[in-house]
């Protein structure tokens, strides 16, 4: 029996924050290189620095990269553009502002699909795109007396996607997270490293009552560096927040911060000392405005993104859904998959591969598909050896794939021929196999007479061993049935 | 709108400044406030607020990097550094 718990009675409402840092070379508003790990205070500039009568000026591939996330995500790009100020006092920010847009975001609207354990998909709109700059970065423990201030990140471009509070659960939060992060990387715009910090994600979460149309006062965590610690941090709210419910309290409207080694939330600012930010027009930059023409630019300039990869491997190659979402998973991974499938027909068997020999040995060596050492095309040349067979399927995963690996540089069919592994094996000979196994399991093949027809089994796998693998299975199976009648 | 100390701490704390005469600013800030309060005279419901003194837009930049100034110069002017960072009073409490 399930017990039901006050829990039961609640649903969670969550939105998500998510600041993507944008792989250009350079920062938003100057040409300081906008790279990780440099020396502190290394990729500066006057700009950077916020010293007195510099102007900022706007990185095209900014505006680019935004609007590629854009129309990626079914959002309506905003044809004019504007920067605003919102301005606060933090140590590593010098202007005394941040450049951001306010009332008029890039890209308004839009949604992902994300899928879920229980094989359902749900859309998850998003209330708008918008383009910013990063702040420098704080260190307080470098020196007990003065926090250390590096303004290598200071300026670095940002987006921020802001999701509507369409998630109901912290896997629903994963799921979005994750797929967010591949859309970033298939477009090439974002590497999607929450460690580093150059995906990050805030996360407002509120509960109600189940059925009611309301939505509760909502908290915002931040600094979750890992979609583990989304997830947990989301978990561990939507309890707080019913307990103190549950107990008579009320929920105030904080800013939480997320402790990964406890788990806990704990307030980081209180509603009375939230800022002020009073945003008005930033004035040193000229608006932004967006033609048809060079929207349409970028759009025919999109790369196949994971749903429409998964649409063409379905419907075109006629693969599962379960084999596509799998390929689909990681960008290079599928890029690959399409090099094979370029030298061979058999879309099922280079998913077979690609998903189970490949795959497992990447595990294995702990490497990424980038630095496999096999050419697509050396896959593929596996593959037809197998249709078109030459070589039976397990000789092709125990022998030919595991040698290949040891010498990449050999050709397919050499290195069979090298192996002695082709199918040779005439009839007569398959059929000395065969009479050799049956006459070997006398009892056996009685009983496979009476009804255990997967007796076979046994049967090829010792005419297997006994030939050396060179046999074609196809045309042993059906020269065994034909024994096994004699054999009555 | 109408001026009184608490707008005027408050504006004076988002501007981080020390006010010596609060009363001095409240007569002040609100003398500027009436007499800006004559544009409202003017019907501007069917005018765009005016942002830019100029026609012009997408000025653009290339996105190619250029090292304007050295770390050195960076750190000479701020009020305390050392050779990596630039210092200032602990913003946490650790």
């Amino acid at each position: 029996m399930i017990r039901n718990t006050v829990y039961d009675n609640y649903e969670l409402v969550v939105g998500l924050e998510v600041h993507a840092q944008l792989s250009t070379n350079t920062k938003i508003f100057c040409a300081d290189s906008a790279a990780f790990g440099a020396e502190p205070n290394c990729n500066i500039s006057p700009i950077s620095l916020g010293l007195p009568g510099t102007l900022p000026k706007l990185n095209q591939k900014v505006v680019e990269y935004a609007i590629k996330l854009g129309l990626a995500t079914n959002g309506t790009i905003n044809k004019y553009n504007a920067f605003d100020r919102k301005n606060y006092f933090y140590a590593d920010l010098p202007k005394g502002y941040q450049i951001s847009q306010d009332a008029k975001p890039i890209s308004v609207g839009g949604h992902i699909e994300v899928n879920l354990k229980d094989g359902t998909r749900k859309k998850i709109h998003l209330h708008h795109i918008h383009m910013e700059e990063d702040a420098g970065k704080s260190m307080h423990d470098q020196d007990p007396f003065n926090s250390c201030i590096d303004l290598n990140r200071a300026g670095v471009p940002l987006l921020e996607i802001v999701s509507e509070p369409d998630l109901r659960s912290s896997e629903q939060a994963a799921q979005y997270l994750t797929e967010m992060r591949k859309l970033l990387r298939y477009l090439d715009i974002c590497d999607g490293n929450m460690e580093e910090g150059s995906m990050r994600c805030d996360a407002n979460i509120s509960v109600r009552l189940k059925g009611s149309k309301e939505y509760g006062t909502r908290c915002e965590v931040k600094n979750m560096n890992s979609i583990k610690n989304v997830q947990r941090a989301i978990d561990f709210e939507f309890k707080r927040q019913i307990d103190v419910l549950e107990a008579g309290g009320t929920i105030t409207q904080n800013t939480l911060n997320f402790d990964a080694s406890t788990g806990v939330t704990s307030v980081l600012r209180t509603k009375e000392m939230a800022n002020d930010y009073r945003y008005f027009p930033e004035p040193d930059l000229l608006p932004v405005v967006v033609t048809d023409e060079y929207i349409k630019s970028v759009q025919a300039e999109l790369p196949l993104l994971p749903e429409q990869l998964i649409h063409k491997y379905t419907t075109e190659y006629g693969l599962p859904e379960y084999d596509a979402i799998v390929l689909t998973d990681n960008k290079q991974f599928a890029l690959y998959f399409n090099e094979v499938v370029k030298f061979t027909s058999n879309y099922k068997a280079a998913a077979n591969w690609m998903m189970g020999a490949v795959k497992s040995y990447l595990n294995d060596q702990v490497i990424e598909i980038t630095s496999f050492q096999l050419k697509p095309k050396q896959l593929a040349a596996i593959i037809n050896l197998i249709d078109d067979g030459r070589i039976n399927n397990s000789v092709a995963n125990q022998q030919v794939f595991p040698e290949l690996l040891k010498h990449p540089e050999k050709n397919v069919e050499q290195l069979t021929h090298e192996l002695e592994v082709f199918i040779e094996a005439d009839d007569n000979e398959l059929i000395g196999f065969i009479d050799q196994v049956l006459d070997k399991y006398p009892e056996k093949v009685k009983e496979y007479h009476k009804g255990k027809k997967n007796l076979i089994g046994l049967f090829m796998g010792d005419v297997m061993k006994l030939s050396k693998g060179k046999i074609d299975p196809k045309s042993a199976n059906k020269l065994m049935i034909d024994r096994l009648e004699l054999h009555k | 709108m109408k001026i009184d100390r608490n707008v005027v701490e408050k504006i004076a704390h988002l501007a981080r400044l020390d006010v010596e005469n609060v009363d001095e600013s409240v007569a002040d800030m609100s003398r500027i406030l009436t007499f800006m309060e004559k544009l409202n005279e003017l019907d501007t419901s069917n005018v765009e607020p005016l942002v830019y003194l100029t026609e012009e837009v997408n000025a653009f930049r290339e996105d190619v990097v250029k090292q304007e100034i050295t770390h050195e110069e960076a750190l000479k002017n701020a009020p305390d550094a050392d050779e990596n960072f630039i210092k200032v009073a602990k913003v946490i409490e650790q």
